[in-house]
């Protein structure tokens, strides 16, 4: 039992000794109605109460994750000369945004087993619970998620994205695209040695809209018959105002 | 300039959408359809969600008919009387054509009854003007004057009344049932049916191409202006920033197109029409034929 004990101390005390400290440029990303996407950087430091361990060297993982939400991915096939929708998959929960930046490619410094753990890995992220019976095959539709996402840069993928100096100091920065839903974004930066996470750390990016989006948003939600009322006046007085810029210049 | 739409949740580009409001916009004072059916898949393409674009296409419609509708009033083109008694068969036929949209939606396959309605309809009302435009394009360029007025068993009908502007007596048991069927139709594939309604109403009610123009846009004011309220407060999905850049290129759009319109001879607006319902008709058969460029596709929401 002893012995357990032992090799369990073993195991987890140069674990402890690893901690990240963090900064963020920003903890909260504004959405107002120019934005056009937004760059965060996110860089820290490793604090050690102990010299840096010998064999392979630190190597860290930051991960961005966006609200996360239920999608159905259907499959189209040919039918009677047409292409038809014919089955589709319930994704149970699948991040609007979703980036993985590391400092070396993922494989070499993550395991299967840790990427299990922590479900770092894009794949890993995406959770699909039950696809039917009837369909075959249903890991190819959380890849097609993953493709189109990734195509419209809402997945990325960020392999060497993370820049480690003297085993201390990191740093990286993750591009928020444009078309951005409102949210928290959890952040989480891992700190791995020969693919086995010794130190994790997690924070938010708040991401929220401002302003005129902040108020339209809500009365849209809250006011909704005035909200379309107010929708139509402006309608029927722009269709008036050009009539009227029209007569007046009697173009 | 960008853009970040609030509602839609996605940045885009100001002036691509005060130019395509603007040609939408021509094209629905000139033949006096709202331009739905044009501008929904063409928002599809830029990445707007779909039902955003949907219930926002029906407010900038609200919007660019209004200003349409107000230039043939000046030109006395518009018959408020057959307006009125489309309208009342249109909002009958979309309450039903609601409950037929539902009953579709609960059996699944929507997406493709919708599709290939369009591809009938389109192809159907598109083929047939084009080729009774042609006719008429050649027989008044040999120098016959052409027939329109026919009697036929519509002219037979009970409950008869007039339509001055129109220049028209005949019963309104027609007018109400073509209305009653596009507002079918119009529920089912979410646009105004003014592609419908203006062949319907030339060839099946023998209005002269310039009061249908006119009419048309009337009716569709106040269809459109209902499915907006009814997408604002039950889906939350119109965007205000959105239709304000849409509608304003198509308010102006709608004032020179009704000038166009008003210049050009009755067939050629027909044939034009024709062509455009064809192409479009064109572009959807071509999706459904040949094999999409990812045979995945993604929807918000579970079941």
């Amino acid at each position: 039992m002893l012995r357990y004990i032992i090799a369990f101390c073993m195991l987890t005390l140069p674990a402890m000794a690893e901690e990240v400290v963090l900064g963020l440029s920003k903890d909260e990303v504004a959405i107002t109605t120019s934005f056009d996407g937004s760059d965060v950087l996110i860089f820290g430091a490793v604090k050690r109460e102990t010299p840096i361990p010998d064999g392979d060297p630190l190597e860290v993982i930051i991960t961005v994750s966006g609200p996360s939400k239920a999608v159905t991915v259907r499959r189209k096939e040919k039918r009677f000369g047409i292409w038809v929708n014919v089955d589709a998959v319930e994704i149970d929960e699948a991040p609007s945004f979703y980036a993985v930046a590391t400092s070396a490619p993922l494989r070499d410094v993550l395991n299967d087993v840790e990427d299990l753990r922590y479900k770092i890995s894009v794949p890993r992220a995406i959770r699909s619970v039950g696809a039917p019976m009837a369909v075959q095959d249903a890991g190819a539709f959380t890849q097609a998620i993953i493709r189109i996402r990734t195509k419209s840069d809402a997945y990325q993928l960020l392999e060497n994205g993370v820049s480690v100096d003297a085993q201390t100091l990191f740093q990286t920065s993750i591009q928020l695209p444009a078309a951005l839903t409102e949210g928290e974004y959890k952040t989480r930066i891992f700190l791995t040695r020969s693919g086995k996470v010794i130190s994790d750390y997690e924070t938010s990016i708040d991401v929220r809209k401002i302003g005129l989006e902040r108020w339209l948003f809500t009365m849209s939600r809250e006011n909704s018959l005035l909200y379309g009322l107010m929708s139509l006046a402006i309608a029927i007085a722009a269709g008036w105002g050009a009539s009227a810029i029209f007569r007046v210049f009697r173009l | 300039m960008q853009i970040y739409l609030p509602i839609a949740e996605i940045s885009v580009n100001a002036f691509l959408l005060l130019g395509l409001g603007g040609i939408v916009g021509i094209l629905s004072g000139m033949f006096g359809v709202g331009g739905g059916f044009l501008m929904t898949p063409l928002l599809f393409f830029i990445g707007i969600p779909p039902a955003v674009a949907v219930a926002t296409e029906a407010n900038q419609i609200v919007a660019s008919s209004f200003s349409g509708v107000l230039a043939h009033f000046k030109r006395k083109t518009v018959d408020l009387r057959m307006g009125t008694v489309l309208l009342i068969g249109g909002l009958v036929g979309a309450a039903l054509g609601v409950v037929v949209f539902n009953y579709l939606k609960a059996q699944g396959q929507v997406d493709l009854l919708v599709k290939l309605c369009y591809v009938i309809f389109l192809g159907v009302i598109g083929g047939l003007m084009f080729i009774e435009s042609l006719n008429a394009i050649r027989k008044t360029s040999k120098g016959a004057t052409p027939k329109r007025k026919k009697h036929n068993w519509v002219h037979g009908l009970p409950f008869k009344m007039r339509f001055r502007v129109s220049g028209l007596y005949i019963s309104v048991i027609p007018p109400l049932i073509v209305g009653v069927l596009v507002g079918i139709l119009a529920a089912i594939m979410g646009v105004g049916g003014g592609f419908i309604m203006v062949p319907a109403m030339i060839y099946l009610l023998g209005m002269p191409t310039k009061v249908v123009v006119g009419t048309s846009l009337f009716q569709i004011i106040f269809v459109t202006a209902f499915t907006t309220m009814l997408h604002a407060t039950t889906n939350f999905t119109v965007d205000i920033v959105l239709a304000v850049l849409l509608l304003v290129g198509g308010v102006f759009g709608a004032q020179i197109g009704t000038r166009i319109g008003v210049k050009m001879k009755a067939e050629q607006l027909r044939i034009l029409l024709a062509i455009m319902v064809l192409a479009v008709c064109g572009k959807l058969a071509f999706d459904l034929l040949v094999m999409p460029s990812d045979v995945f596709s993604i929807a918000a929401g579970g079941h």
